[in-house]
């Protein structure tokens, strides 16, 4: 089944230097319960597509559905839980509140927040964490906590914005690792976007390779690696074949640019 | 835990440890500011001495010492300096014990201060306790108002772009105007419909305060970052709830802040709003009655005890500060 789907997608920013085209003709679908990776070059639209999907930018051209709805409706109906790339854990806050925010304003009541609040801690391994206030926490488990704030409320679709682009390659290598194995356990759709290509082949069902001016999409791979992957599965030959054609579309994307 | 030694980690770590720490960091810097305030006394009783020359010369002349020159009217033309070094033992016999001094000494003021808050009854009209709150109420009063009125103007100019670029120009433009020359008129408009008393001086009060709070708060609103309040925004947040839960939370550091220029406002503005009135009690009237009669030593201690309650009350807008920031987990 399709969750989200672009059909010949244009956005056009207007700036002070004159227009710029962020996206050009993007069409993809995304079936449910996929994984699907963004990458390209910075300009290459990555980041505006997914906050096209969020409703936080109107599309100019083309349509978009996410789940059968518009972004905007999909948005109201709380269809999807989205990480930045900055944890955005609210300082005065402690972890636990700042999970059970989302919640209170959604109008959960205070037992089912506590409630929801100890699963997704558990979920990302931080439930001795939940009074502590998110400068004592380590960047890798501020974003955990953050991850945990979007499943809180059990939205389908799970938007990620470089979420581990600020962090050092051992904790990524982790928190890479964990992210599979949550996505294989609750089976959300995944919209991923990154700048690491064995990230973007270790996670993924499906990757997008983008290419900037015009922002657009260059290639398409359905990843043939199987589910159950431990992280040495970066050294097998099937791996390295999906980066190397990561890589090709990469660098044609440039040179047509 | 009770037979821990002192010596083991973190022993001394809680609240007994901290003020010892407080006390040993006050010990470190209290060299250098008891020698930044005797140099600034020893400026002061300096300067006392031209100042107050003419008349320690005359009344030199009159206990019969011989000066130069030797005519009143020759020494009114000579500056303090000059008469000063004309006749430097007349000139510092009683530069700092005169009955009325252009420039009072500090210990002149210190006994005029002693003498009227520990030595006189609080409910005494001499005493400067009781003036200081008959100026306390217009005060803090006002600052209640202006705080309030700052920040719901703040939250309308960060809500609105119609208010952000019709009501700041308006609100830079009411501290352009002197605050003597708006004082008087709404003390005037104010009686004429009958209010009298407390609040047209807190109004002044406000009128100076808001101004602070409104400008610090139009920056503390605007303190989250994009991402904060797009987060609010894929939650499907209202305006209100991202105000209550992430606008006005984070705004707090910068309402301290403006706060404690508010307060001091405030303060000016109470007693400024004292003077048009011809007022008898508060601060601004015994400014009043001090220059009316040449009273400087009035003046100046009347100066110290407005200085006295506006380093209180930032004082307290501190430790309100320092309280709530850290119950809010804002301060390590």
């Amino acid at each position: 089944m399709t969750t989200i789907s672009a059909q010949s997608l244009d956005l056009t920013f207007h700036t002070g230097d004159g227009p710029v085209q962020a996206l050009s003709d993007i069409t993809l679908d995304v079936a449910e319960g996929e994984f699907v990776s963004f990458i390209g070059p910075s300009g290459c639209g990555k980041t505006t597509f997914l906050r096209c999907v969020a409703a936080l930018e109107t599309p100019t051209g083309g349509t978009l559905t996410v789940k059968g709805m518009t972004p905007d409706e999909a948005r109201k109906a709380r269809a999807y839980g989205y990480v930045f790339q900055a944890a955005g854990l609210y300082p005065w806050r402690t972890i636990g509140k700042n999970i059970t925010l989302p919640l209170e304003i959604m109008g959960y009541s205070k037992s089912e927040r506590q409630e929801r609040m100890r699963r997704v801690l558990k979920l990302v391994e931080l439930e001795k964490f939940a009074n502590k206030y998110p400068w004592q926490l380590s960047g890798g488990m501020q974003q955990r906590a953050s991850i945990a704030r979007a499943l809180s409320f059990d939205a389908e679709i799970l938007l990620m914005d470089e979420p581990f682009g600020a962090l050092d390659e051992i904790v990524r290598d982790r928190l890479n690792e964990e992210l599979l194995a949550l996505w294989k356990r609750t089976n959300k759709t995944t919209l991923f976007v990154t700048h690491s290509i064995p990230e973007a082949v270790y996670l993924s069902t499906k990757i997008v390779v983008m290419s900037p001016r015009p922002g657009r999409i260059a290639d398409v791979i359905d990843s043939p690696l199987p589910r159950d992957r431990p992280l040495d599965i970066r050294d097998t030959p099937e791996f390295l074949a999906v980066a190397h054609r990561v890589r090709e579309g990469l660098r044609e994307g440039m040179e047509a640019a | 835990m009770t037979d821990m030694p002192l010596s083991a980690p973190g022993a001394a770590i809680g609240r007994s440890g901290r003020v010892a720490l407080a006390i040993r960091g006050l010990r470190h810097q209290g060299g250098p500011i008891l020698a930044v305030v005797a140099v600034l006394l020893a400026l002061w009783y300096l300067a006392c001495i031209p100042m107050n020359a003419q008349q320690s010369v005359l009344l030199a002349e009159r206990a019969g010492a011989v000066v130069t020159p030797a005519t009143a009217a020759e020494r009114r033309d000579m500056g303090g300096l000059a008469l000063t070094f004309a006749n430097p033992g007349p000139a510092t016999s009683s530069a700092f014990a005169q009955d009325r001094p252009r420039l009072p000494a500090p210990h002149q003021v210190a006994v005029e201060l002693w003498n009227t808050t520990i030595g006189q009854s609080i409910t005494s009209k001499r005493s400067l306790v009781w003036h200081a709150g008959v100026t306390l109420a217009p005060t803090l009063l006002g600052f209640l108002i202006g705080s309030v009125l700052g920040t719901l103007l703040a939250i309308g100019i960060v809500h609105s772009r119609v208010m952000d670029l019709s009501v700041m120009p308006w609100a830079i433009a009411s501290q352009t105007i002197p605050i003597l020359a708006i004082a008087p008129m709404i003390i005037v408009v104010l009686n004429s419909i009958g209010i009298q008393g407390l609040l047209p001086k807190a109004i002044i009060s406000a009128y100076l305060s808001f101004f602070p709070v409104t400008v610090g708060m139009v920056k503390g609103l605007r303190a989250p970052a994009p991402s904060d309040l797009d987060l609010m925004r894929t939650w499907n947040a209202s305006g209100l709830r991202t105000l209550v839960s992430l606008r006005l939370p984070a705004s707090l550091p910068y309402l301290f802040a403006s706060l404690k220029v508010a307060v001091a406002a405030s303060l000016v503005g109470a007693i400024v709003g004292e003077l048009p009135t011809g007022a008898t009690a508060g601060l601004g009237a015994r400014l009043l009655a001090g220059s009316y009669y040449g009273q400087t030593v009035q003046i100046w201690s009347a100066l110290f005890g407005a200085a006295i309650v506006a380093a209180g009350l930032v004082a307290v807008i501190a430790l309100t500060q320092r309280a709530v920031l850290s119950r809010m987990g804002l301060t390590r």
